[in-house]
């Protein structure tokens, strides 16, 4: 392993991993006081590009197979917590920047048709506490500030939900709903902590690591694995677990299904990851076969059977958030695979499927903005009248279904690799099945857009509201042909947690 | 029988945080009253609180502060405190949870005069059908 571990001087990069964290927690609560629509808007984009800026300086940082760690107050681990960079969690931190940046950019214009202005200022000082509470799980390494942060995370999380409701009522429900399952999913993860905790005493990750392998098969460790991996699977809606997200997704404003689409079920399926790989022995057969008889199926059933409902949902909100459920399929399967490939695949498809799914909500957002309404008859003939929006939803499309030259192609194409690799015939038919059941709801979408005429028509949206969104269409071509910021950086992560 | 009597008795904690949990956890899936799941998970929540307590305790041990700095302090065995600490954190976490809830639960109240969940999915489904109310960006309330 190339690890190199660098601490304790003044140099900037040393303070890369805590800046990457506090930067928005520090504007959040200036937000409040100064209480300025446009200035706390142009603050939390100032503070997203900050986040932006260090990630990237972060990924130059490790992206030779370094390991960058900063101790909190100067503690060393295993007392103090620790925060620890790799490529693995490097590339996500990336993910959650550059989304937020980006969404940042399109609630600009889209915020103020759905939250009453004076409600501006508070929505942003909790999309930035969200931000900090996402990036925060992905950098730390020590567990208990796992479930602090995810704890930041999804308490802002459910605030945002709620606020559709000045749009719709039943945003509220949702959000208590998801509010209920979430803290469930957190209460079984600090279980499974507190098993962890029980059995070797530590809360740092690598020093727990070498306490379970002296520990094989001890019955407190596969418990608190359980624990963890079903907390782990409410939070990012493994398939029975999932009942909260449809409705999440659908009632919650446009710029924060956008950012949750994007990020928040992927940090919490890296925390499952990062468990695995770095907390337990995954070479141990407890590990495996959980995974194998228990995670591989429940894969498989999300990819094919939330695909198969997204083609009969009218809600072009809720059929992208089903879609999103057969995504996280792609993604839990890669990861349950166990080997190098499909890990890879995993990751990269952790990436390319976030900002895919940000384009399409976005520029289904924009749809919105025009029509006003998110049902699939409303969308007749706009494929003239507004291009640039549809030429954006349909290669987000493209990049959804997996055509290649789009980023989709490249994630579902590793992900085919390994599953061949590893033997198993009748996944990989399921997988291009899943691809088959996409070509069909995006197909109805795109028939109803350039190919049906149009009642009314409307004008294109403004050019503030048009960039972010090209900007993420063209992430979906520019990962699809160049590979070498996501699989490349997959590969070095799977190395470095498959050590 | 006496084995496991004592197997009982020995982890008398655990079997408490256990029917805890479990009355926690069966009140949030069965109640449709959206307050009683809220004290439901109140419920699911302190039993982990004290399943982390519980974990710290050492037979005989006393609280670890350190009365008399000068004498060797080796022998006295001491309960762990850590697990007391991080459940501080996690008492801070579940107050905001529950504080959060309940407004959403006024919030709620507010705007269907009930806080029942099958009566919000009837109203819910009634709405549905007689406004064909479609997640609509320009009704604004």
């Amino acid at each position: 392993m190339a690890s190199e571990i660098k601490q304790g001087t003044l140099e900037l990069v040393n303070h890369l991993p805590i800046l990457q964290v506090i930067t928005p927690m520090l504007i959040a609560p200036i937000l409040v006081v100064l209480n300025n629509k446009t200035l706390s808007w142009l603050l939390s984009f100032l503070g997203a590009l900050a986040c932006l800026a260090i990630s990237i300086l972060l990924i130059q940082a490790v992206s030779d197979g370094s390991i960058l760690t900063y101790y909190l107050g100067g503690w060393v681990p295993p007392i103090g917590i620790e925060y620890r960079i790799d490529a693995a969690n490097a590339i996500l931190l990336f993910l959650i920047s550059i989304i937020s940046a980006i969404v940042l950019i399109f609630s600009y214009s889209s915020l103020h048709a759905e939250i009453p202005e004076e409600k501006h200022t508070l929505f942003y000082s909790c999309f930035l506490l969200c931000l900090t509470g996402l990036l925060g799980v992905v950098a730390t390494a020590d567990i208990f500030n796992v479930f602090v942060f995810l704890e930041i995370s999804s308490l802002s999380t459910y605030v945002l939900v709620a606020q559709g409701a000045y749009l719709d009522r039943r945003a509220l429900s949702a959000s208590f709903n998801y509010l209920i399952m979430g803290t469930i999913g957190a209460t079984f993860f600090v279980i499974g902590i507190g098993y962890i905790y029980m059995a070797t005493g530590s809360l740092n990750m690598m020093d727990i690591a070498e306490r379970v392998n002296q520990l094989s098969d001890n019955r407190t460790i596969q418990a608190g694995f359980a624990f963890i991996v079903v907390g782990m699977g409410l939070k990012l809606a493994m398939v029975p677990l999932h009942v909260w997200l449809p409705n999440a997704y659908t009632f919650a404003p446009t710029v924060v299904t956008c950012f949750l689409a994007a990020t928040a079920t992927k940090v919490a399926l890296y925390v499952l990851i990062r468990f695995v790989f770095s907390v337990f022995n995954y070479e141990d057969n407890f590990v495996n076969e959980l995974f194998f008889l228990l995670l591989m199926p429940l894969a498989v059933i999300a990819m094919i059977a939330a695909s198969v409902i997204a083609i009969f949902k009218q809600n072009l909100k809720k059929l992208l958030a089903y879609s999103s459920l057969a995504q996280i399929g792609y993604m839990l399967l890669g990861l349950s695979l166990m080997n190098q490939k499909g890990l890879a695949s995993s990751l990269v498809h952790m990436v390319n499927h976030g900002f895919t799914k940000a384009a399409l909500f976005m520029s289904l957002g924009a749809f919105m903005l025009k029509t006003k309404n998110a049902y699939i008859k409303s969308l007749r003939g706009l494929g003239k009248s507004m291009p640039f929006t549809s030429a954006a939803f349909v290669i987000g499309g493209l990049s959804l279904i997996g055509v290649p030259g789009t980023a989709g192609f490249i994630s579902k194409w590793l992900l085919l690799e390994a599953a061949l690799e590893t033997g198993y015939w009748l996944v990989a038919i399921l997988i291009i099945a899943s691809s088959l059941f996409a070509v069909i709801y995006i197909w109805k979408i795109i028939e109803v857009l350039y190919f049906s005429e149009s009642s009314e028509s409307y004008n294109e949206v403004s050019v503030l509201t048009l960039m972010p969104m090209w900007i993420l269409a063209l992430f979906c071509i520019f990962l699809g042909i160049n590979t070498s910021l996501t699989v490349d950086v997959a590969n070095m992560a799977t190395e470095i947690l498959f050590k | 029988m006496d084995v496991n009597l004592n197997f009982i008795y020995g982890h008398l904690p655990y079997w408490l945080f256990i029917i805890l949990m479990l009355s926690g956890l069966f009140i949030v899936v069965s109640r449709g009253n959206l307050i009683k799941k809220i004290v439901g998970l109140n419920i699911f929540q302190t039993s982990v609180f004290m399943f982390y307590i519980s974990i710290g305790k050492m037979k005989g041990g006393t609280a670890p502060i350190l009365l008399d700095k000068s004498a060797d302090n080796s022998a006295v065995i001491y309960s762990n405190p850590l697990p007391h600490v991080l459940i501080l954190t996690a008492i801070v976490v579940g107050i905001a949870t529950t504080a959060l809830g309940l407004a959403l639960i006024i919030k709620i109240r507010e705007e269907y005069d009930t806080v029942e969940e099958d009566d919000i999915q009837k109203m819910d489904q009634k709405d549905l059908k007689k406004y064909n109310k479609k997640n609509v960006l320009e009704t604004n309330s």
